[in-house]
């Protein structure tokens, strides 16, 4: 990825100010080290306050209901809408659909677009380092409609093998379903050359943006994408609200997902007709004060800058490396930074990832440790379980050197 | 922190007293920690009387769930299944002189899941058996 170095202006310290939770001690004189971020991410007091504010001030149902406070809940959701919208730069809101989070967003085209139109024999293209979120949908599928899945290798450096992705397009696949952004690898896939050979192919494709869309500018019409999934909690917002975006030809043609209140236009006692996009698969009431939250979050991103984030993190992901491989019996895995975000996955020779966390955790410092929902890609790389620390916008290289100190420490517990 | 890398468990880890495999065995049970891959079997003879003559375990994971099982094997020496079957929770916790949070639980309480759903001869191993 190319990125412009545009971090002069960028004071993290500042950014700091903002997180309350960072002033946070985990015990007297030890600050939080967070470095967990691709599991969640802090969330910014402007996204806190809006969604009490929400809750103060505007609480309603929405879509319904003629009054000051429904008319006033239903502006302020539809409008989260528009600034996601704006922030992937989808050609309309209406193509927004709110889920509970990335896995209900790739859940949902498994159980609407997939089952309407696979056949039993087809073939779906997946990844080596798919999340268990855009592997196990799949499986459920294939064990019930006879799909057949296929999986893009990862070489050694953690990147995917395209020739063999070419080879397997051969198998005229209807889908084509990858990560933008590997949790444990941070591998960055070339997403637009993979949607463009799928689509050549006479494949869709699906991107699981859980990891990039926090951590890159992104543009959906640029990438030609014909889905993507994505969730609030890893991008300042709140939990509990995600993302599916999908192009507007496909999901008019997909039946819904859940029945039930606003997904409806008309409804009689043995038949309905489904609503409009994007409320056709939003059924029930969904979640208002998160989505306002996440409106925040959006505004709270795109005021510090994608483009400035990612250059931050780059930054930080390659001194977290070079300090990192300097510890003997440390092994990264995953690609140079060049191709990676803001992950370092690695384990330490004679220690378990478990009890490295635990004792970082001495320290104040929140790393994963564990197999990251991942478990088919550690298998390939022939480990257990690694320790993951990533990086996000408030994370700093005086962070990164208290993760390498408390690492010498563990091998100091453990005598090596 | 310090509590918990108490020298016992280190050691434990390091140089576990009852790893192996038995071949010929009366009782194999193994299972996986799902959350961090952690993994163990335990392999028991049982001698005249019932009792335990020879059990060891192999396997991999963390310090917590290794010294864990090493301890367990080592505290069943002799017993019958019947007392195999009343080990609990608090028995490892005791063992350990450990106060875990839920997640370092799982870990510590892996060996005994293997164990009872062994002893009592269970296709699955089960939460309940370690409540």
């Amino acid at each position: 990825m190319k990125l412009n170095d545009n971090i002069t202006n960028f004071n993290v310290n500042l950014v700091r100010e903002d997180f309350p939770i960072l002033k946070r001690q985990i015990k007297t004189g030890v600050p939080l080290v967070y470095l967990d971020s691709a599991a969640t991410s802090q969330k910014p007091d402007v996204v806190i306050q809006a969604m009490n504010d929400f809750y103060h001030y505007s609480n309603a149902n929405i879509h319904r209901g003629i009054h000051e406070l429904a008319e006033e809940s239903t502006a302020l959701y539809e409008s989260a809408r528009e600034k996601v919208a704006g922030f992937i730069n989808s050609p309309s809101a209406r193509q927004v659909i709110f889920t509970r989070n990335t896995t209900e967003s790739l859940n949902l085209i498994a159980y609407t677009w997939a089952r309407e139109f696979l056949k039993p024999g087809d073939v779906i293209i997946l990844t080596e380092m798919e999340h268990h979120s855009n592997l196990v949908p799949w499986q459920i599928l294939a064990s019930q409609r006879q799909i057949r899945l296929e999986f893009i290798p990862i070489n050694d450096n953690g990147l995917l093998d395209l020739e063999s992705y070419q080879h397997l397009l051969k198998l005229e696949p209807k889908l084509v379903s990858f990560t933008h952004m590997s949790n444990v690898l941070g591998t960055i896939n070339p997403a637009a050359q993979m949607i463009e050979s799928a689509h050549q192919a006479g494949a869709l494709t699906i991107l699981d943006a859980a990891q990039s869309v926090p951590h890159f500018p992104m543009d959906v019409q640029k990438l030609n994408v014909d889905f993507m999934a994505f969730s609030s909690h890893k991008m300042c917002g709140p939990t509990g609200i995600g993302v599916l975006y999908g192009k507007k030809e496909i999901l008019d043609k997909m039946p819904p997902f859940m029945g039930g209140g606003d997904m409806i236009k008309r409804v009689q006692l043995r038949n309905f007709v489904p609503n409009d996009l994007p409320h056709k698969f939003e059924a029930g009431t969904p979640a208002i004060a998160e989505a306002v939250g996440f409106g925040a979050a959006v505004d709270y991103l795109e005021k510090v800058g994608m483009v400035t984030i990612a250059a931050h993190e780059h930054k930080l992901v390659s001194y977290a490396i070079e300090r990192l491989e300097e510890i003997p019996g440390v092994r990264l895995i995953g690609p140079s930074a060049e191709n990676r975000g803001g992950v370092a996955s690695f384990t330490l020779e004679g220690v378990h990832p478990h009890d490295i966390s635990q004792i970082l955790n001495s320290d104040g410092i929140a790393v994963r440790a564990g197999h990251h929902c991942a478990q088919p890609l550690h298998e390939k790389f022939g480990i257990p379980a690694t320790t993951r620390a990533s990086f996000y916008l408030y994370n700093t290289t005086e962070e990164v050197d208290k993760l390498v100190e408390a690492l010498y420490k563990v091998k100091h517990v453990f005598g090596i | 922190m310090d509590d918990l890398y108490r020298e016992i468990i280190i050691d434990r880890y390091k140089n576990p007293v009852y790893k192996g495999s038995l071949d010929p065995h009366d009782i194999s049970f193994e299972d996986d920690n799902p959350l961090c891959g952690d993994h163990i079997r335990i392999d028991l003879r049982i001698g005249e009387e019932g009792r335990v003559t020879e059990a060891l375990f192999d396997g991999h994971g963390c310090a917590i769930s290794q010294a864990s099982a090493d301890l367990l094997l080592e505290s069943i020496q002799g017993k019958t299944i019947e007392e195999i079957k009343s080990i609990g929770k608090q028995d490892i916790l005791d063992m350990l002189a450990l106060e875990l949070g839920p997640v370092r639980l799982k870990c510590a309480l892996l060996s005994l899941k293997v164990l009872k759903a062994g002893v009592y001869g269970l296709g699955e191993a089960s939460d309940d058996l370690v409540e």
